[in-house]
């Protein structure tokens, strides 16, 4: 027999279950797990960035330490033991630097470079998006004319030619990315936006005359956000490759700051004389981050989907 | 007799007309000879009427005839082409900002959706305070408590008030779009087809609970639909409109028993009633014309069983046909 606290325990249980007020993060996050190839990806990309956050800790070596690094190991195999005796697992690069470590640091700067990139363009694409589909008019044709004109060059070359500008530097690199990024952020807030803003919430809104800069950001931009984390996702996953492209054609990053697209491109020379793994493990690296940035992101546009919303 | 010095709405000449551009395409089209030009949809037409304090008007007319952009320019939502809409004896245009933001609190509008009125990423107690915490009728302390009191007074439980809208069936989620509207104690309500969307059976207690909040809070409406029926029983007057323009204004009871307009007669054989039963039901016949093409002279004409030659050429002007009453048709000048 149940005890009377019991009971009432059982029935507080039973009624928040019911009573619960779902949030809509609920909802998106049951809905987000229902896959578990994106639930795999989403634990692959978040181990990706703990590592690349806590590089320091975790890297077996420091790469940027010469003292650390002696030219006698260089290019040793996967496994090979150092002439000191540690085991470089993944072997060492042309300089004997360990390419484990080399790579962990190589992805935090793929990764933050691409993040940073992604969130600044973000920011400024999502609020000339969003003016342009609030106020139309000329301020929407100047701000789109000029998003048409960017999206019609091809973004390697936009990239290519601002950094032939600005030089090297992981500083130069990032403001590439944005320059290059902002636009499809503006396009994407600015269709969705369009949408939002003709319904009735946005009438309701200024009806009770709360100011513009409030319903812009507070009404708005809230109900245009799950395009804009979809293409957030995608397009960062598309700048980590296009800073791997960069780097490996020897425009983005200095030498003393090697990406995973930059550690490549130094492997690449002694592929034909089957050192293969200075290349590949950084590939393979590359490779596992954006395909799992890109699975996170379609999910998110299944469950995200307007059309689906209920 | 109505003087605009007592009235509460005045509107005045009102016009909007909707002018859709063209694009790059169409204007390169045109060059090479092609006959898309840019349309004008004249929504609303030289408007003019007045509402009194206390009043309950009903605007009726078909589907597309202008009655929702009207209802947004008394709201304040949308910009008058041309025309003026006086509140308490003040042009909107002459007013200073502040008196521009009390008017502006004083008339708000209940929406026809009861799913795109509300923002589904705000919790009901945001919906219905935020604007009540930005004008100062009440505080983030207090704001709890005046939500709730805002819910039971619309008929909802107070414990709702962390839910979001989707948690709400239509009825519910209409009655939180009339307690945001009376949160920020308004005096005038425009109502778009504000319980079209509804139940049947839920219908009359939203109309009911307009109807209280009438007596409570002393409210003046403007009750926009497209069926008559939805209006006799709550309006004193109606306003009759087709394509952009009034064709009839009338005391409810009046409207009913004689209506004066051809088209007003059209509306009402589509009432089912109770005395009128074993009469043939005779919905308006003919299509509605297209607002960007409107037909010459009386915009009915088309449809009109009494027309005329003169009907075709010359645009009836609207005036009184006995006091109180306004109709525009050339019948009444014999
Ligand atoms: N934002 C707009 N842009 C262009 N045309 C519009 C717009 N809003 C309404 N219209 C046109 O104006 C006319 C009147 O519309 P509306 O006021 O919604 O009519 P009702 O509420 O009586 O059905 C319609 O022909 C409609 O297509
Ligand atoms: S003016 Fe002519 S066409 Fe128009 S309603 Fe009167 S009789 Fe009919
Ligand atoms: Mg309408």
């Amino acid at each position: 027999m149940k005890t009377v606290a019991e009971n009432i325990a059982l029935g507080a249980a039973a009624r928040d279950k019911t009573e619960a007020v779902e949030t809509p993060f609920e909802r998106f996050r049951a809905s987000f797990f229902a896959s578990k190839v994106a639930s795999v990806a989403l634990v692959v990309l978040c181990s990706l960035i703990f590592v690349a956050v806590f590089a320091g800790f975790i890297s077996p070596t420091n790469p940027y330490d010469l003292a650390q690094v002696s030219v006698l190991d260089s290019k040793l195999p996967p496994g090979a033991k150092s002439f000191e005796g540690t085991a470089f697992w993944l072997g060492t690069d042309g300089a004997g630097r360990d390419l484990l470590s080399a790579m962990i640091y190589g992805l935090r700067i793929s990764l933050g470079v691409g993040v940073m990139s992604g969130i600044v363009a973000m920011i400024i694409g999502a609020a000339f998006g969003l003016i342009a589909a609030y106020f139309g008019g000329r301020t929407e044709n100047i701000i789109m004319r000029i998003v048409d004109i960017q999206l019609s060059f091809p973004a390697i070359l936009v990239a290519l030619i601002l950094l032939a500008i600005l030089g090297k530097g992981v500083d130069k690199i990032i403001i590439a990315l944005i320059i290059v990024q902002w636009a499809y952020y503006a396009r994407t807030v600015r269709g969705s936006a369009l949408v939002e803003r003709n319904k009735e919430y946005i009438e309701a809104a200024t009806c009770l005359a709360i100011g513009h800069r409030r319903i812009l950001f507070r009404h708005l931009l809230p109900n245009c956000m799950p395009p804009l984390i979809v293409v957030g996702t995608l397009q960062t996953a598309s700048a980590i490759s296009l800073e791997a492209t960069l780097s490996f054609l020897g425009v983005g990053l200095p030498v003393s700051e090697p990406s995973l697209g930059l550690l490549i491109a130094n492997g690449f020379d002694y592929m034909l004389s089957g050192k293969y793994w200075i290349s590949f493990f950084p590939g393979v690296a590359l490779l596992i981050t954006i395909v799992s940035i890109n699975l996170v992101g379609d999910q998110l546009r299944d469950v995200l989907n307007p059309r689906l919303e209920r | 007799m109505m003087t605009p010095q007592n009235a509460m709405l005045e509107v005045k000449d009102l016009t909007k007309n909707f002018v859709k551009r063209l694009d790059m395409a169409g204007k390169i089209a045109q060059r090479l000879g092609s006959n898309i030009r840019e349309e004008t949809v004249h929504a609303v037409d030289s408007v003019s009427f007045t509402i009194e304090k206390g009043e309950v008007v009903g605007l009726v007319g078909e589907s597309g005839c202008g009655k929702s952009t009207l209802g947004r320019m008394i709201a304040g939502i949308l910009p008058p082409t041309a025309g003026g809409i006086s509140f308490k004896g003040v042009e909107f245009t002459a007013m200073t900002q502040e008196e521009g933001e009390a008017a502006a609190l004083a008339i708000q509008m209940i929406f026809q959706d009861p799913f795109a009125s509300l923002n589904p990423r705000m919790r009901v107690e945001d919906i219905i305070g935020e604007a009540s915490v930005i004008h100062g009728m009440t505080d983030l302390k207090e704001r709890s408590d005046y939500v709730g009191d805002m819910m039971e007074r619309v008929g909802l439980g107070r414990e709702y008030i962390r839910r979001y809208p989707h948690q709400f069936s239509g009825g519910q989620r209409q009655r939180i779009g009339i307690a945001r509207a009376l949160a920020v104690q308004p005096e005038f309500l425009v109502c778009d087809e504000a319980i079209a969307a509804l139940d049947v059976s839920i219908q009359a207690q939203v109309i009911n609970l307009f109807m209280d909040l009438r007596e409570d809070l002393d409210l003046t409406y403007l009750f926009i639909s497209h069926d008559l029926s939805v209006v006799e029983h709550i309006s004193d007057r109606v306003v009759i409109m087709y394509l952009g323009r009034i064709v009839e204004t009338a005391p409810t009871d009046e409207l009913f028993d004689k209506p004066n307009h051809p088209y007003t007669t059209a509306l009402l054989n589509e009432v089912p009633r109770l005395d009128q039963r074993g009469i043939e039901y005779e919905p308006v016949s003919g299509e509605i014309p297209s607002p960007l093409d409107p037909p010459p002279g009386c915009h009915f004409h088309p449809r009109c069983p009494h027309v005329t030659d003169r009907c075709t050429i010359e645009v009836p002007v609207l005036r009184e046909i006995a006091p109180g009453r306004l109709s525009a048709c050339h019948l009444n000048d014999q």
